[in-house]
This record gives structure tokens, C-alpha cells and sequence, in this order.
């Protein structure tokens, strides 16, 4: 088994005001979804949500408002998971309810240092 | 009282006490000299009150026989250091009698247990070990009832706790409190050891309902030590106690008078014990303070639940989202079941024979229990034959007994 990482990614800026019910709904949409790779026993770190605005330093004398002006979407959180393959990273990140924020998951090999 | 009962009821709760203290002034070199005195003192009681009848405070009786015994045994040994050995470290004034007094207050005995019960509960000692001499040290069980409790024999558990004897002296383990600062961590053990002995008791093969009751009261007790003690009265141990009360208030509404399982949608709701389940919510308020998320608070609320036998929609949702959590703490194949069980009362059978059929515990007959009852009503065909596998791979009797009733049922 090899830790994948999840990084979910959306273009916040678009996404609607959301009504109590709504994001409660979302939440539970989440928790669903990470209890079901966790009940696979293949969620190794649940991850966390990233605040929506940071900062990015270039060099020593550079600091930006970021994540990045030039893309629309940016980080909106990260999970590690555990997998044989991509094959089978990839069929647990389906299902991820990123997508229905226009979203997307980007999944990369952790390789051990 | 009368004698015959006497002498048993008081081994059961004096015999820990003695030994807890003789253990902690000899140290664990002299464990079976601890052993030892605190059995003869009960076989002198055995002795003497059966010649001339049972003293007016028993109890203060069994201790002053103990404080002479072992007194006696520190004076010879103190004699022997000193001429045979020639210790130069001992004092050559061997009557000074503060030396051999043996403190059996209420406090030294409430202290010298809770040490034991870190001692016992070292990381270095492996579980099996712990169980066993908590069995037999901190709830005074007879090598039989521990035999029993498994499913073993004397000589195995004779044997096991013999190493671990040797493990605790090996391995220089101090009786004393952990140090503040690491008593979070090592409670960890302790709660992992109390947890399991009151599962051995609740979940137990043993069909001796009797025993199995006493287990789960003793992991009770010795949680309820660790409650009381101000710097061991920890959220999560709150939260274990808590548990613990709302699993036990069951113990009579689960077990038939054969000690045979009754399915929870089967049990006579009137015999859950009310005065448990209060207990139980009271001290998962208690365990609601700090910024800690112990697994014990996630299965104390998820047992709070299971208190509510109404199929609610809130309740179902709760739990799901409970054991969602659990899962992310701790993996472990049944937590994985009971989750995707709650999935199906939350989100319907549909998405849960998804979930359940990418689980893959195809060696676990509850794994092809759960899929034959979310099959059920959707796909009959499906359903017998996930529960004929499930039927193939149980082992006891209840366990076949209980997929054979939902065989016939679907058939009719």
C-alpha cells in the first residue's frame, strides 16, 4: 500500500452563498464521503480544509496576496488515502464532492523522503 | 452472613486490597510472597472462625492477620540480610517497628490499587498478560474464574500469568502514578486494558452469566477509581465509564437464562436498567470538557443512541455520522459494518449495498449478514445466498442460529 495525496480544488469565488441547510447538507455530503474510505480502512490522515485566502513569498523581498492571482481555483483542503495503484487511488477519489462544486481532485503519489 | 458465604464474598473484595498493598511495600521481587500472605490470611480465617465463629469486624480481622504475616515476613527477611548475607545496609536495630508496620488505611489501599493498576497496565506488559493479572490482582479473581472467563485451564493460566510475573520484575516496572506530565499517555493503556476486560465480560464465549456480569462490573469499578482520583479524572475516562454504563444497562435484557444472545431489536426493553442509562449520560457530560475527541467519547454517544430504540431519522443520522468519525480515529472491520448498517437507516439500502460491497471482508460472517439483510426486500435471491455464506463461515451455534432465523423468514 502507498499513501496517496488528495488535494481538492474548486473556484470559490463562484460558488453561491450557501443557506444553513445547504451547507449542513454539504458537510454531511464530506463526512459521508471520507467515512466510506475510511471504513475501506484506506484513509490514512483525514486531511483539513485550508482558509480560503494566503499568502505566497516569492523571494525575500516578494509576498503576494495568494493562493495565485493567474488561476481561478485554489486549495480548498487535502486528504491522504491508501492505495495498491493510481488505478485504485483514483476510483476513491470518485465520488469526491468537490465535483459538485465544479471542482476537482488532483491525486499524487506521496513518495517517502 | 453466614460463614460458608462469608469467607468467599470477603476474597473477592478484601484479597485485591491486601495484595494491592503488600505488593507495593515488597515491591514486585516478593509478588508471590504478596500472593502467599494474603492467601494464608484467608485460609486462617477459614481456620479459626470456623472453631470459634465469625469475629465482630471480619474485615479488621483479615487485616490485622495480614499486617502480623507480613510484618513477620519483613522482620525475617531483615534478619537474614543482615546475618546471613551480611547486608552492611541494614540497620543492625531490627525492632525499630515502623519499619515492618503495614499501612491498610482506606487511602494507602485506594493508592497502592490505582499504582498497581499502572503498573499492570505498562505498555511493556503484552495485553494478554495485562487482562490476566488485572483478573487476578486488581479484581481478586481465583485462577478458575480466569480459566473460565477464556475457555482455558488452570495450567495455561497458571503459566501465562507466572511470565508476566517475570515481565513486571524484568522489566523493572515501578508501582507508582505516572508522572503528570505523561499520565495522559499512559492512561491510554490503562483505558485500552480496562475496555477490553469489560468487552471480555460483555462479549465473552463463556455462557457462565454470572462471571461474565462480574467482569464487566469490575472494569467498571476500576474506571471508576481512575474517575475519582483528581488527576487520573480525565475526559476520556469519563467517556469509557459512560460507555460502559450504557452497554451494561443491557446485560439483562441481551442474555436469555442459558447465557444465548438476544438480538437487540429482540430484547424486552423493560429490563434495560434506567438507573445505568442515567448514569451512562451522566458521565458523558462529564467527559465533555477539554478539546480531546477520545474514541471512547465517539462509542459512549453512539451507545447513548442505542439507548433510543426508536428507528428515528435524527438518531440513524447520528449514528452514521458518529461512526464516520470513529472510523477516521480508529479502523476495525465491525465499526466498518455497524457504519454502513447506519448508512442504510440513514440513506437508504440502495447506496449502502455500494458501501457494503466495497468493504471486501469476505472472511467475516457478518460481513455476508449485513449484505443479505440490505438484500433483503430488494433482492430475495441475493439475499440467501449472502446469507448462506455468512451461514458457512459462522462458528458458534447463536451465530448460526441467528442467520438460520433470517434464512426462514425471507423463505416465508
Amino acid at each position: 500500500m502507498k499513501d496517496y495525496l488528495l488535494v481538492y480544488r474548486a473556484d470559490y469565488t463562484t460558488i453561491p452563498d450557501r443557506t444553513p441547510e445547504e451547507a449542513a447538507a454539504m458537510t454531511k455530503r464530506w463526512m459521508d464521503w471520507i467515512g466510506s474510505i475510511a471504513a475501506q480502512n484506506k484513509l490514512t490522515d483525514r486531511g483539513q480544509r485550508l482558509a480560503a485566502s494566503g499568502k505566497v513569498v516569492k523571494n525575500e523581498s516578494t509576498v503576494t496576496n495568494g493562493p495565485y492571482a493567474e488561476i481561478k481555483e485554489s486549495i480548498g483542503g487535502y486528504s491522504i488515502i491508501k492505495a495498491n495503484s493510481y488505478e485504485e487511488a483514483i476510483v476513491l477519489a470518485k465520488g469526491c464532492p468537490v465535483f459538485t462544486q465544479g471542482g476537482n481532485v488532483e491525486v499524487r503519489e506521496i513518495s517517502p523522503m | 452472613m453466614q460463614q460458608p458465604e462469608l469467607i468467599p464474598h470477603l476474597f473477592r473484595t478484601e484479597y485485591r486490597k491486601i495484595i494491592a498493598v503488600l505488593c507495593k511495600r515488597f515491591g514486585f521481587e516478593q509478588i508471590e510472597t504478596a500472593e502467599d500472605i494474603a492467601s494464608e490470611t484467608f485460609m486462617t480465617a477459614a481456620q479459626t472462625w470456623g472453631l470459634q465463629g465469625i469475629p465482630q469486624n471480619p474485615v479488621a480481622w483479615l487485616y490485622t492477620v495480614a499486617k502480623n504475616k507480613a510484618s513477620n515476613f519483613l522482620k525475617r527477611q531483615a534478619v537474614y540480610n543482615h546475618k546471613v548475607v551480611k547486608d552492611p545496609a541494614v540497620n543492625e536495630d531490627t525492632s525499630t517497628m515502623p519499619a515492618y508496620e503495614i499501612d491498610l488505611s482506606p487511602q494507602n489501599i485506594n493508592d497502592s490499587q490505582l499504582q498497581m493498576m499502572f503498573a499492570i497496565c505498562h505498555p511493556a506488559i503484552a495485553t494478554e498478560a495485562q487482562i490476566g493479572l488485572s483478573l487476578r490482582i486488581l479484581c481478586g479473581f481465583g485462577i478458575e474464574e480466569i480459566a473460565d472467563a477464556f475457555l482455558s485451564n488452570k495450567e495455561t493460566i497458571n503459566k501465562r500469568l507466572f511470565r508476566a510475573k517475570e515481565k513486571l520484575r524484568s522489566e523493572n516496572i515501578a508501582i507508582e502514578l505516572p508522572e503528570l506530565a505523561q499520565i495522559d499517555e499512559r492512561l491510554g493503556t490503562v483505558l485500552a486494558t480496562l475496555y477490553l476486560l469489560f468487552s471480555e465480560g460483555y462479549y465473552s464465549v463463556s455462557n457462565n452469566k454470572t462471571l461474565r456480569k462480574e467482569l464487566c462490573f469490575e472494569a467498571m469499578r476500576l474506571c471508576y477509581m481512575l474517575v475519582e482520583n483528581k488527576h487520573t479524572n480525565k475526559p476520556p475516562v469519563n467517556a469509557l465509564l459512560s460507555l460502559m454504563c450504557f452497554h451494561a444497562s443491557r446485560f439483562e435484557a441481551r442474555l436469555d437464562r442459558n447465557g444465548e444472545l438476544i438480538l437487540y431489536e429482540e430484547q424486552d426493553t423493560s429490563l434495560w436498567d434506567a438507573d445505568l442509562i442515567s448514569k451512562g449520560g451522566y458521565f458523558l457530560n462529564c467527559s465533555a470538557s477539554g478539546n480531546q475527541l477520545s474514541k471512547y467519547h465517539l462509542e459512549a454517544a453512539i451507545a447513548y443512541w442505542n439507548t433510543q430504540k426508536d428507528d428515528t431519522k435524527e438518531k440513524w443520522e447520528a449514528v452514521l455520522q458518529l461512526y464516520n468519525r470513529l472510523l477516521q480515529i480508529e479502523y476495525s472491520p465491525i465499526a466498518a459494518l455497524n457504519r454502513t448498517f447506519a448508512l442504510s437507516k440513514a440513506n437508504g439500502a440502495p447506496e449502502a449495498i455500494i458501501e457494503a460491497e466495497k468493504l471486501q471482508l469476505t472472511n467475516n460472517h457478518f460481513y455476508f449478514t449485513l449484505l443479505g439483510e440490505l438484500y433483503t426486500g430488494i433482492n430475495n435471491r441475493k439475499a440467501i445466498q449472502h446469507f448462506q455464506q455468512a451461514l458457512a463461515l459462522a462458528k458458534t451455534n447463536t451465530d448460526k442460529q441467528v442467520i438460520q432465523k433470517k434464512l426462514d423468514k425471507i423463505a416465508h
